[in-house]
């Protein structure tokens, strides 16, 4: 019985805390508009000993976790997300649940030296800090933020080294793929993100910001809808009509769709034949999981943008 | 007593049909101008000579694309689900005696809602003559919840009471709502993403070949209401009092039940769920022509349909390029429309 006081007193004192520290500069760390200005704000919580690297890692964040695996440091992360498929490594670990629903309990229970959650997770990091658990908070936004939250992270648990040098070369693998197909024409180029199977109904296509809106530009095409200030943007029949792309990129993420799916997808588009890229046939569906991780295999998605944008590049 | 009865239906007959013709000429006016203008306008400027001279190859004409593909089965799809919306609300108010009922009150709809939503979550990729999953399991949804809902108004033999089939098909409704956030829950985020998306409406059907497989269902359902405006009248006054004038109750009951969410499921099915359509409509209609069903349900039919295509219309033009879902617009222009009404005639 006597616990139960203490708890709600332990919640009395959180909250009283919380409200205290909201309005001081502290009490900004989670603010979203400085976590959206970079990666960078992500600091310790402030009962970590940050000299010592954290060795029980869980990543609540698909990027994240392969992220880690990328500077190496794939052997402490103790805990991944339900939705964690890549490195194989990472696919076996304990699953912890997703965005929307983490499994506090057993994110507690593993006893992490550190948390990696998605900054909205705002439930999830008042907890953490309740139970005195660091936590590293992740937004991402544009291409440029992959490299920067890699390079915050590697500093945060020790490997800064590798972490620099594994960012470094994203960079270089990313400027490489611009290099190949720059002084290229850029075709106008619808990316949609998904839509409903069989139809053309409910089209959602990447708009004017975002990681791949950002990779779509580096691999020299220029995003049809770039003039809206949208991450996605649904889209009528009409306006897939009067924008007229040249290219249309469609991502699928299960990875593996059969090559009768492919062509049957590919046809639906014929209902709109005056649309250019339905006229000369350059409709490209690429299947990856690379595509819904914005992580180090951001490179294999811009390589595979510029392969069908630019095959001429390629040869 | 009969040459009496004959006579009071003498008086009324000539004054109902006449009545009938003026509202038949002035909502089918209504209905047939917003068919015929709503496909002249949208997010981009068409050229209507340019749509339809022949000489330019069809696979050039970007005009004609635009009218046959992107508009014109748009507003045919908003005609008829407005009108089936609107007919299945007035059914579902007479038949279970609620001025409240609507084509969501029994469950159809959110039976029609988990078929989507789980060919969607589970990725179901299959196709009969041109029709997607999405629209063939939002039938299937819809039919399966039907089922449930009749099974339960014909478990007892002397017919069920109007308040016994609401609180079971509310029950139903509330119990596929747990399974559609169940199914939810299980979905990814880019599934997710569509399902909530799904939920909010879309009268873009970008073919005919949706509308065609919706007209199925559509004519049996017509073909019920049309027997149906007489014995609604006595039955919402009450079913003991319909059944001492002759009306076989169980039987219209069924008829009623069978044939509202027949057209709600075909709605729901291509459109997604539009709110708010199948409660004003009929309300609104009520407050024009009286509670006559003789005129009620002609008339909601021909509103409904004029109705949401003006809906559509300011859906897919006000935030152009970009569109409102519009059921967000049914509530938005519907509500104070409803309000206004409502409050002049008090």
């Amino acid at each position: 019985m006597a616990a139960v006081p203490k708890n709600v007193a332990a919640i009395a004192v959180a909250v009283l805390i919380a409200a205290f520290t909201a309005g001081s500069p502290e009490g900004l760390r989670y603010d979203d508009t400085l976590a959206r200005r970079s990666a960078l704000v992500a600091q310790p919580f402030r009962a970590a000993p940050t000299d010592v690297p954290p060795r029980r890692i869980i990543s609540l964040i698909p990027a994240t976790t392969e992220m880690l695996f990328a500077m190496g440091a794939g052997d402490r992360v103790a805990g991944a997300s339900n939705y964690d498929r890549y490195p194989p490594e990472a696919a076996r670990l304990p699953k912890l649940g997703g965005l929307l629903d983490p499994d506090i309990e057993r994110v507690i229970a593993l006893k992490p030296d550190l948390v990696i959650v998605y900054d909205t997770q705002v439930d999830l990091k008042k907890q953490l800090e309740r139970a005195r658990i660091p936590i590293f908070p992740y937004v991402h936004r544009g291409l440029a933020d992959i490299t920067q939250t890699m390079r915050a992270l590697g500093a945060r648990v020790g490997a800064k080294a590798a972490a620099d040098a594994a960012a470094t070369r994203i960079e270089q693998q990313l400027a490489a793929v611009g290099a190949r197909v720059a002084g290229r024409a850029r075709p106008k180029t619808l990316l949609v993100f998904g839509r409903e199977q069989g139809t053309l109904r409910h089209v959602n296509a990447s708009g004017g910001y975002g990681f791949l809106h950002d990779v779509l530009e580096i691999a020299g095409g220029a995003d049809v809808l770039g003039d809206l200030r949208k991450q996605s943007v649904d889209m009528s029949t009409e306006m897939i009509l009067t924008r007229a792309p040249e290219v249309i990129i469609e991502l699928h993420y299960s990875g593996e769709m059969k090559p009768e799916a492919f062509e049957a997808e590919r046809r639906v588009w014929d209902a709109m034949p005056s649309v250019p890229a339905v006229k000369t046939g350059r409709i490209y569906l690429l299947d990856g999981q690379e595509f819904v991780v914005p992580g180090p295999r951001i490179v294999v998605a811009a390589e595979r943008f510029a392969r069908a944008l630019h095959p001429e590049a390629f040869r | 007593m009969p040459a009496r009865v004959e006579a009071i239906g003498g008086v009324n007959r000539r004054p109902v049909r006449q009545r009938l013709l003026w509202t038949v000429a002035g909502f089918g006016t209504l209905a047939l101008a917003a068919c015929l203008l709503a496909p002249l306008v949208g997010s981009t400027r068409i050229s209507l000579a340019a749509a339809f001279d022949r000489s330019i190859p069809y696979a050039e004409n970007i005009d004609a694309q635009i009218f046959f593909v992107a508009r014109l089965p748009r507003v045919l799809a908003a005609a008829l689900v407005g009108s089936a919306l609107a007919l299945a609300g007035v059914v579902f108010q007479a038949l279970l005696r609620n001025p409240l009922a609507s084509p969501d009150t029994l469950g159809v709809s959110a039976g029609a809602a988990l078929g989507a939503m789980m060919a969607i979550t589970f990725g179901l990729d299959f196709s009969l003559l041109g029709i997607s999953a999405v629209p063939l399991a939002s039938f299937a949804g819809s039919m399966g919840a039907l089922a449930i809902v009749y099974g339960l108004s014909t478990a007892r033999r002397r017919g069920t009471s109007a308040v016994v089939l609401l609180l079971g098909g509310v029950t139903v409704h509330a119990l596929l709502s747990a399974v559609i956030a169940f199914v939810q829950y299980l979905a990814d985020f880019t599934q997710t993403f569509r399902n909530v998306r799904w939920l909010m409406g879309s009268l873009d059907v970008a073919s005919y070949a949706p509308i065609v497989a919706a007209l199925v269902p559509l004519f049996v359902a017509w073909a019920g209401f049309a027997t149906l405006p007489r014995v609604l009248d006595l039955i919402s006054v009450g079913s003991e009092s319909a059944a001492a004038r002759g009306v076989n109750i169980e039987r219209t009951e069924r008829v009623a039940l069978v044939s509202a969410s027949l057209a709600t499921g075909a709605a729901v099915s291509l459109a997604g769920p539009v709110s708010f359509v199948g409660i004003i409509v009929p309300h609104l209609v009520r407050l024009i022509v009286g509670a006559d069903h003789r005129l009620v349900l002609p008339a909601s039919a021909l509103f409904g349909g004029a109705f949401l295509i003006g809906c559509d219309l300011v859906a897919r033009t006000i935030v152009a390029p970009l569109e409102l879902p519009v059921g967000i617009v049914t509530a938005i222009i519907g509500g104070p429309v409803f309000l206004w009404l409502l409050f002049r005639r008090m």
